[in-house]
């Protein structure tokens, strides 16, 4: 534990010192990843002793804060959440370093890394919090942390829109968590989690309305489809490196605090479980509709984001409806499912992000229809986006498919044999998971299809160079993990699960991970073969001409670059399949008569909720709040009296 | 280890390039024409692997490991299915859903290939074939979840078991149903008509062959050897589900079982034959129904 | 037998099913005409099969399926042949949509059957139920989604077989009267409804339903 404590004293302190030496950008930038890397190495120790002994850690330290106290423990779901964000917050730190420092003449880096160290900071706190208080206290933090990071080039008008949305989001759920943070805690009499056990004695309408409002308030934090809006606003607003961290680790604090507040409310109704499994499909399918409908990488890839939050959400429901009607499968491999895809996530959207950074860095670019012929400019960030979209995609053998394999392998074993009220659900899960999987194959292989392959569409991308190696590094860290983990995953999750489990429920995971392992073999067979043809083919082709010459153009004479398909040609028919929940915005001006004037086609898929629910809800009650306007009139002496009313009536009214 | 359980991969190694003999033959003959032999395909393959290769200065290494990723891909996927009753090399609770996303995996590389090149026609391909491949993807697992629930287990092995043929008598309407909308994804996934033309030279209209419009020598036999094996491991799920016959010895039920893959030839080469290629947009329509033939199958079952 | 009586009631689900999704007449009423056989003829005879073939059936039999399968279709074909239709090119709700729709319907038909069955309705066979809900719902999904009349005209005779149905399903025995009463009224819907296709394509040259609310004060 006291290397733990060690880790967050360096992050704040680190944090002050890159603040103080904002002077000197290298200075800044220096404390700021010395701290960071030194921060999450020492709390990586802590989180994976826990994982491996199974034996949690706690402390806690008398504080003069009313209601509050200062305690921290480190049970196998907290190590659970850590090890990820330590994993990548030190990637993500050691790639910001050289991503932040071309800005270094414009932008104060200094606030930057000092903000950067303190979202690492309080996510480990907000997962290893085990006070109501604490637990809010840092959730704040990091919310505050995470808006001054996205609004990072503030100079620009989008930034700050973006921001906006961010912080009104996330408030919106931190109103709702505090709203149940103060009902549990009168339920409970006291704010000290571990206390929280008694409240599964509660009747089963007041745990629904903490379970409702636990949904929101993390709900909004994780990402669930309508309250997911700042996501593609926010995370393309950010720099890369903050966007990998927000996306891969702290939207999962919100899955974190879900299942945390998940274990105090004991036996689940029925209902739970359709909830989060329906929250779950409308986040994954719309998620991925909307991340193929996109043309900007890093919103494609904060839409995906929405999906694979759906994904894990789909996975905790089916285990809800587990543990209701009692069938022991769903519930051990669809919570392993869960929380191994919220690992997995965590290392290919990192990874992805830091692509997609690289990307920015290198062309200046976010926009896929205007890109093209990377993967000869850019070697090593074409292979790692390689990976990392493979892996998302959850094709074997990376380690995408291990998890969404365990949900479904949950579905096929305990659910569609059981009966109805567990069949149905499973069934429905995946039916909508195989959906996903096959956009979300559409999905990236038009990102990396259309980004990295192909003939340059826009000369910025013919000086196009690849990143430097501190950035090579953490994207090479990633793409490694996401195969070793997908190799290994049949020795790991035994290993790691063997503490948490009972032995009767590690009988049950051991079934799963002997069909992983089998995977596992047939990935080695898959390598074993791929190695052979690869030998056959250069065998073949080294006595034979091989020859170079143009791509097949049909007989036509002058093909430019401009005539391929772009990313928004290619999601076209599938966009206009789904336009139903898409309804995307066209706008076409034909060229006309005999001697026309150039014509335009321009397509874009603003986000449903917003357009529809958001937007016309907050313009309402903008009207309405108007009328209180009036209040505001700027003279100082009537707000004075204000207060003298305000006073009195307080006073007429407890007197 | 026993040999018997590479019995299903040599099957499929050996005789898939024959089934497409058997289709062109079938359509030669509705057609009047003599035709082509039935071991063409075999010749095409010597031939192609005989040939030098071109390639095109804008594709990269992507291009190269397409058609490899995807051949590895379906010999894989053919160890995976039972052929003639005896189990498959690999098989566990969840070979399926390897089964699906090893096809999912051969089906990126390809896309990524198509796309590599730089062209229209062939980001034209790709698109179609990402979209009607996610809803015959639904298709197919609505089929399996009826297989699933009616054998309650999760591997093509215990599936297909020498029980299946009792399971089938009972639930006879239901393993139809799921047999037509295998047989609609079947067509859908090896771009037979009515979805894709294998034959067209038109690259505007095509799906499958307008993808692979640019690999040329080995490449491309190994994409015409994944395409016949992969119509070969799809064939044996749809065959093995319809035509359900279990004698008891191993050498009846494997010549049964190659019978029913001939009989499974000449069906698509009379479909081939009778009907038209489907417009595009029409395409989807084919797949929901394939999904809604599935689904009927699955409420039936759920009943 | 038993798994043969299944088959024919699948296939009557999906020739609701191909009325969902195709466009055109020449497919829609043939199919329309084929469920009307499949009604006529094979579902008194299966079911009542154990009673023996009694006058009631034949009468049943012999009045359903001219009726039903031949007279109506040829009605509309009769129809869309002066009026020069041959298919619905932009419904109100796409086709795959409408697919889509129908499968929902068959889950709703299926689980408003499991509810009832809960109150121990007698029926002759468990799947004739939810065909009949399965028909209903799939008539009044044409009606709603389609804008040429003549596809409501369609809905409406599919309906009225899934009414059909639902007699069979209930009360085993129609009353031969009721019954011969309802097809009659039944005829001289589509009779009146064809007429009036007529008239009005031949009066404004088309018979989309959308443009009737333009008549509208």
């Amino acid at each position: 534990m006291t290397f733990f404590l060690y880790s967050l004293s360096i992050f704040l302190v680190s944090g002050l010192l890159a603040l103080i030496s904002k002077r000197s950008a290298f200075l800044s930038s220096f404390f700021g990843i010395a701290g960071c890397v030194a921060g999450c190495v020492l709390g990586l120790i802590p989180s994976i002793q826990v994982l491996l002994s199974g034996q949690g850690l706690s402390f806690s330290f008398p504080w003069a804060m009313p209601l509050g106290a200062f305690v921290l423990n480190i049970d196998f779901l907290s190590a659970f959440f850590l090890v990820p964000v330590f994993v990548l917050c030190a990637l993500a730190g050691l790639y910001g370093g050289q991503y932040l420092y071309s800005y270094r003449s414009t932008h104060c880096l200094g606030f930057s890394w000092f903000c950067f160290n303190i979202l690492v900071g309080s996510m480990a706190l907000v997962i290893v919090a085990a006070n109501a208080l604490l637990f809010l206290l840092a959730w704040e933090l990091m919310a505050l942390a995470s808006f001054f990071l996205v609004i990072f080039e503030a100079k620009k008008e989008s930034v700050r829109k973006a921001g906006w949305m961010y912080l009104i989001t996330t408030h919106i759920g931190t109103a709702f968590l505090l709203a149940m943070f103060l009902l549990m805690a009168q339920s409970a009499k006291s704010m000290n989690f571990m206390d929280w056990d008694k409240l599964e004695y509660l009747p089963s309408l007041a745990r629904g309305i903490f379970f409702i409002l636990a949904v929101v308030g993390f709900g909004a934090k994780a990402g669930f489809m309508p309250l997911h809006i700042w996501l593609p606003e926010a995370h393309p607003a950010a720099p890369s490196h903050v966007s990998s961290v927000m996306s891969g680790v702290m939207i999962k604090t919100g899955i974190y605090g879900l299942i945390r507040i998940l274990s105090f409310l004991g036996f689940p109704s029925f209902w739970w479980g359709w909830t989060l499994l329906a929250i779950g499909i409308i986040s994954g399918v719309l998620g991925i509709l909307f991340a193929l409908a996109q043309s900007d990488l890093k919103r494609l890839l904060a839409y995906s984001t929405v999906e694979n939050v759906g994904i894990i959400t789909m996975g905790l429901g089916i285990t809800l409806l587990g543990i209701a009607y009692q069938i022991p499968v769903l519930t051990v491999i669809g919570f392993v499912g869960s929380l191994f895809h919220v690992l997995n996530h965590a290392l290919y959207k990192g990874l992805l992000f830091l692509c997609a950074g690289a990307v920015l860095h290198g062309t200046g670019m976010r926009d896929i229809n205007l890109m093209g012929g990377l993967l000869k400019r850019m070697r090593y960030t074409g292979l790692f986006f390689l990976a990392g979209a493979i892996a998302i995609c959850g094709l074997p053998p990376l380690n995408g498919f291990g998890s969404e394999f365990l949900i479904y392998f949950a579905c096929f074993t305990g659910g569609i044999p059981g009966s109805h009220n567990v069949a149905i659900p499973a069934l429905a899960l995946i039916i909508f998971l195989s959906l996903i999987g096959g956009l979300s194959i559409a999905c990236f292989s038009k990102a990396f299809g259309i980004a990295f392959s192909g003939e340059p569409r826009h000369e910025s991308m013919n000086h196009a160079h690849d990143t430097g190696w501190l950035m090579k590094i953490p994207m090479g860290i990633l793409a490694l993990s996401c195969i070793l983990v997908g190799f290994l995953s049949p020795c790991l999750l035994p290993r790691i699960f063997q503490n948490y489990l009972s032995a009767e429920h590690l009988g049950i995971l051991e079934k799963a991970t002997f069909s992983l392992s089998q995977i596992t073999i047939a990935s080695i067979v898959f390598l074993f073969l791929l190695g052979i043809l690869a030998l056959v083919r250069s065998l073949l082709l080294c006595v034979r001409k091989v020859e170079t010459t143009v791509t097949w153009d049909c007989g036509y004479a002058a093909p430019t670059a401009r005539m391929q398909y772009t990313g928004t040609s290619f999601s076209q028919i599938l966009v206009e399949f789904y336009n139903f929940f898409l309804r995307v915005k066209q706008k076409l001006s034909a060229p006309k008569g005999l001697f026309p004037e150039p014509g335009s086609f321009s397509m874009e898929t603003p986000d449903l909720f917003q357009e529809k629910v958001f937007s016309p809800l907050f313009v309402r009650t903008g009207n309405v709040l108007c009328i209180l306007h009036t209040l505001q009139h700027g003279r100082i002496h009537l707000y004075v009296l204000y207060i003298i009313v305000m006073l009195i009536v307080l006073l007429l009214w407890k007197l | 280890m026993n040999a018997n359980l590479f019995i299903p991969t040599l099957f499929a190694v050996v005789f898939a390039p024959l089934i497409l003999g058997i289709i062109n033959r079938t359509k030669a003959f509705f057609g009047g024409r003599h035709g082509q032999p039935f071991l063409q395909l075999y010749y095409d393959l010597f031939k192609l692997l005989r040939k030098g290769a071109t390639y095109s200065k804008t594709t990269t290494y992507i291009f190269r490991l397409g058609p490899m990723v995807g051949l590895v891909c379906v010999l894989l996927a053919t160890t995976l299915v039972p052929f003639g009753g005896i189990r498959s090399f690999l098989c566990f609770p969840g070979d399926i859903l390897l089964f699906a996303y090893i096809l999912g995996l051969m089906r990126f590389f390809t896309v990524l290939a198509a796309l590599d090149t730089g062209s229209s026609f062939e980001g034209m391909g790709a698109a179609r074939e990402v979209h009607f491949s996610a809803l015959a993807e639904v298709a197919f697992f609505l089929g399996l979840i009826v297989l699933a629930k009616a054998t309650s287990s999760a591997s093509f092995s215990d599936m297909y078991s020498s029980s299946f043929p009792y399971i089938w008598i009972a639930n006879s309407t239901q393993m139809l149903l799921v047999g037509v909308a295998f047989f609609l994804v079947l067509l859908t996934e090896n771009a037979r008509i009515p979805v894709d033309d294998p034959n067209t030279h038109l690259e505007l209209t095509m799906i499958h062959e307008v993808m692979v419009l640019d690999h040329s020598g080995p490449d491309f036999a190994f994409i015409l050897y994944g395409s016949a094996l992969k119509l070969w491991v799809l064939g044996t799920i749809f065959t093995q589900t319809i035509f359900p016959f279990r004698s008891g010895s191993i050498y009846l039920d494997l010549l049964f079982s190659f019978l029913a893959m001939i009989v499974l030839g000449v069906i698509v080469g009379i479909v081939e034959s009778t009907m038209a290629r489907l417009r595009l947009l029409r395409v989807p329509q084919l797949l929901v129904a394939a999904a809604a033939l599935s689904t009927v199958a699955l409420v039936l079952s759920m009943r | 037998m038993e798994q043969l009586i299944n088959m024919l009631m699948v296939v009557i689900l999906l020739t609701n099913l191909l009325l969902l999704g195709s466009s055109r007449m020449g497919t829609c009423i043939p199919t329309l005409g084929f469920q009307g056989i499949l009604l006529g003829l094979a579902l008194p005879v299966l079911l009542f099969l154990p009673q023996g073939i009694t006058t009631h059936i034949l009468v049943l039999v012999l009045i359903t399926i001219p009726l039903r399968g031949i007279l109506f279709p040829f009605i509309l074909f009769r129809v869309i042949r002066k009026t020069n239709i041959q298919r619905e090119i932009e419904p109100f709700i796409s086709y795959p949509v409408s697919i889509f729709l129908g499968i929902l319907a068959l889950v709703l038909a299926f689980w408003m059957n499991s509810r009832l069955t809960g109150m121990s309705v007698p029926s002759l066979h468990p799947l004739l139920l939810p065909v009949a809900f399965y028909t209903i719902l799939v008539g009044l999904i044409l009606i709603v989604s389609r804008k040429l009349a003549i596809n409501q005209v369609l809905g409406y005779i599919v309906m009225e077989n899934g009414m059909y149905v639902l007699g069979i399903a209930f009360a085993g025995e129609v009353h031969l009267l009721l019954e011969l009463g309802v097809l009659m009224d039944v005829f001289v819907a589509v009779f009146v409804m064809s007429i009036a296709i007529y008239r009005i394509s031949r009066e404004f040259d088309h018979i989309d339903v959308n443009q009737l609310q333009n008549l509208k004060d």
